[in-house]
């Protein structure tokens, strides 16, 4: 199935051939996590520690479902 | 060696030092700003009017060597735009230099005699009035400049520009930073207004020779700034090139606007399609490009965070500092703007007029959703700061803010409490925020109860943004943390690294009750909190203020807020549990 993933702040430098805020479109196994997913893009559960998809925060041992548009974040805060 | 109460009165052109009278010798920035205010200032009076007084006053800690990120300064009156109590807390030089002179607090009051303007020259040696003549008129980069070159000592410039001197609702004080650029502001509630309402243009602060800030315990102190320093360089959010130091704040653009929060076309949307091209990674990615500006910028000496920037032109020219993110949303998604050296060039016209960046955008915005122009016309949104330095009647409605402009368009979504206009969380899809903008003493204001860290940060913990279930704790635990804070000296920013650090939480109180003597720990924090949150609340209801004032704008409770499609759905009962602790 396929999904699109996006990182934000200093996490783009685990996926550098991507533009700021481009998603990466992916084909994945159903039935993936999120940690599994996490772990396929190299990414840092310490660093990517918040995940959100379609909008709202998930867990990292969720099931990702066709067409989910996920984003990785480091912690931010701010303002 | 106590601290010194510092009173100018305007009338009589005299300046006055006292020893800080008991029943304040406590308190440091916001706790002193508000109680003199309390004190000292009829509820009921008009801001501009002759009874309102401007109070500043350096935080605790501020001035003493090495207290990490704690220039931080609190302007305290009542506010023109809120007609609430009002304290606007901002960084830059001002704060350790006052601080420095042996200064609690300054107290300015009074309507100059001859219907002039002054400029106010605080030294070690006193106080001198001169005639502004010279400086009317003038934005506040030509003016700090100028301050620069007549002044010696590189000192610290507290001023307004051309909308504080006509006295309108939105005009902010300006601090210049360590360049001496005048990005540092006490922007929100009009404050700017109040300084022009007495009579001062311009307040030069040299801390050359000034006796220093007297620490009562240098080894509790100094425990205390042991701990708090680890703490700050230890969290992801705010070491050395993270997220905060590598993009500022306005690296919450592209979150806020993923979470589905980031207030869009006058509050009508939570997302931007051109959130990328405003955000905190583009501002890196452009002083990487045009090799010029910074990230990484320090707003006042000895911050450690460093979560500033200055930001470049095509030509490699510096442009304005800074952009933050309240900034960005404000000018940009909110206009529907998402060209950054557009945001970029209104930041600079907001920092040189003196206005407030959030009131400015949002200001622009509800003209938009009025007709006067469309949505991401940047060109002409920029063209309407015109308006507000040639004084022209529209450009005289704009300065005065959202709720003004929006009688004059006929607009009725109007993203406002207590006549401020919302900063750059939608309170309808991030539900603690909207909880903190209905109740806090301010007027909507993000910072005083930052409910966004556990929300989307997962930063204190981590709670739902969506559902409103034990937020109004949540709202007042935030509010009075932060009113103690703010009283500090210390950033705000660092309650990131103390709300997940317990020793960072311990040493920050330490270093308060260092310098003050004070025996408090930080089990006392959000206690001394309450108490400057009650004086706050109980000016507020002097003043006319009630519950039914805490809410949120009729809009939010019908229209559906996109991606999420949902609105304020949280009863006022709830909404008044924040502050039943008052009575």
């Amino acid at each position: 199935m396929n999904i699109e993933v996006r990182v934000f702040a200093t996490l783009r430098r685990y996926l550098p051939e991507l533009g700021i805020g481009e998603a990466k479109v992916m084909h994945i196994d159903p039935g993936t996590t999120f940690d599994e997913l996490r772990n396929r893009l190299g990414l840092p559960p310490q660093e990517a520690k918040i995940i959100m998809c379609n909008n709202v925060h998930v867990e990292p041992d969720e099931a990702i479902h066709e067409g989910d548009r996920i984003a990785f974040i480091p912690p931010i805060a701010g303002g | 060696m106590t601290r010194k109460l510092l009173r100018i009165n305007m009338t009589e052109l005299k300046a006055t030092y006292q020893d800080l009278p008991e029943k304040w010798a406590k308190w440091g920035g916001r706790g002193l700003t508000s109680s003199i205010v309390y004190d000292e200032v009829d509820p009921t009076c008009h801001p501009l009017g002759p009874n309102n007084k401007l109070v500043i006053a350096p935080g605790w800690v501020s001035g003493t060597p090495a207290a990490p990120s704690s220039g931080r300064v609190s302007f305290g009156g009542k506010s023109p735009l809120t007609g609430t109590i009002k304290e606007s807390n901002a960084g830059g030089l001002s704060s350790q230099k006052i601080a420095k002179l042996g200064i609690g607090a300054i107290v300015i009051e009074g309507t100059p005699k001859d219907g002039g303007w002054y400029k106010i020259i605080i030294n070690k040696d006193g106080v001198k009035f001169e005639d502004a003549s010279d400086l009317l008129g003038k934005g506040m980069v030509e003016v700090d400049k100028i301050c620069w070159e007549k002044y010696p000592n590189k000192p610290a410039v507290i001023g307004i520009g051309p909308v504080g001197e006509m006295k309108l609702s939105n005009a902010g004080i300006s601090n210049n930073d360590p360049e001496n650029n005048p990005g540092r502001y006490a922007g929100r509630g009009g404050l700017g207004a109040v300084m022009g309402a007495r009579g001062v243009k311009v307040i030069v602060v040299d801390d050359k020779g000034g006796p220093g800030v007297e620490i009562a315990d240098m080894e509790t102190f100094k425990k205390g700034r042991k701990k708090l320093t680890a703490a700050i360089m230890e969290h992801d959010l705010t070491k050395k090139n993270g997220g905060l130091n590598a993009y500022g704040t306005d690296v919450l653009m592209n979150i806020i606007n993923e979470a589905g929060g980031l207030p869009t076309r006058n509050f009508s949307a939570g997302q931007f399609e051109g959130a990328a091209n405003i955000s905190g990674e583009m501002i890196a990615e452009r002083v990487e490009e045009r090799h010029a500006g910074k990230t990484g910028h320090a707003c006042h000496p000895g911050c450690i965070i460093q979560c500033s920037n200055i930001y470049p032109d095509a030509n490699g020219k510096v442009m304005v500092s800074p952009i933050e993110y309240e900034t960005a949303f404000a000018l940009g998604s909110n206009c529907g703007i998402d060209d950054l050296d557009f945001v970029g060039l209104m930041t600079q016209e907001c920092n040189d007029l003196g206005l407030d960046t959030i009131e400015a955008g949002n200001t622009i915005a509800i003209a938009m959703d009025g007709g006067l122009l469309e949505f991401g016309d940047k060109e002409g949104a920029l063209a309407l700061f015109g308006e507000i330095r040639n004084a022209t009647p529209l450009g005289r409605i704009l300065g005065q803010g959202v709720e003004a402009t929006a009688k004059a368009f006929g607009v009725y979504r109007v993203p406002t409490v207590k006549g401020q206009s919302m900063p750059a969380y939608e309170p309808r899809a991030i539900k603690g925020i909207g909880f903190t903008y209905a109740t806090s003493t301010m007027g909507a204001d993000h910072t005083s109860g930052y409910t966004i860290a556990p929300e989307i940060a997962g930063v204190g913990g981590k709670v739902d943004p969506l559902s409103d279930k034990g937020k109004a704790d949540l709202s007042l635990t935030f509010q009075a943390a932060t009113a103690f804070i703010d009283s500090s000296g210390y950033c705000l920013f660092i309650a990131f690294p103390i709300l997940d650090i317990a020793e960072g939480w311990a040493g920050m109180a330490e270093t308060v009750a260092g310098v003050m003597g004070m025996e408090i720990t930080g089990d006392d924090v959000l206690e001394i909190g309450k108490e400057i949150l009650k004086k706050e609340r109980l000016f507020n209801e002097a003043a006319g203020f009630t519950n039914l004032d805490d809410r949120l704008p009729e809009f939010m409770r019908y229209e559906e807020l996109p991606p999420h499609n949902v609105v304020w759905d949280t009863s006022d009962e709830e909404l008044d549990k924040v502050y039943a602790w008052v009575h």
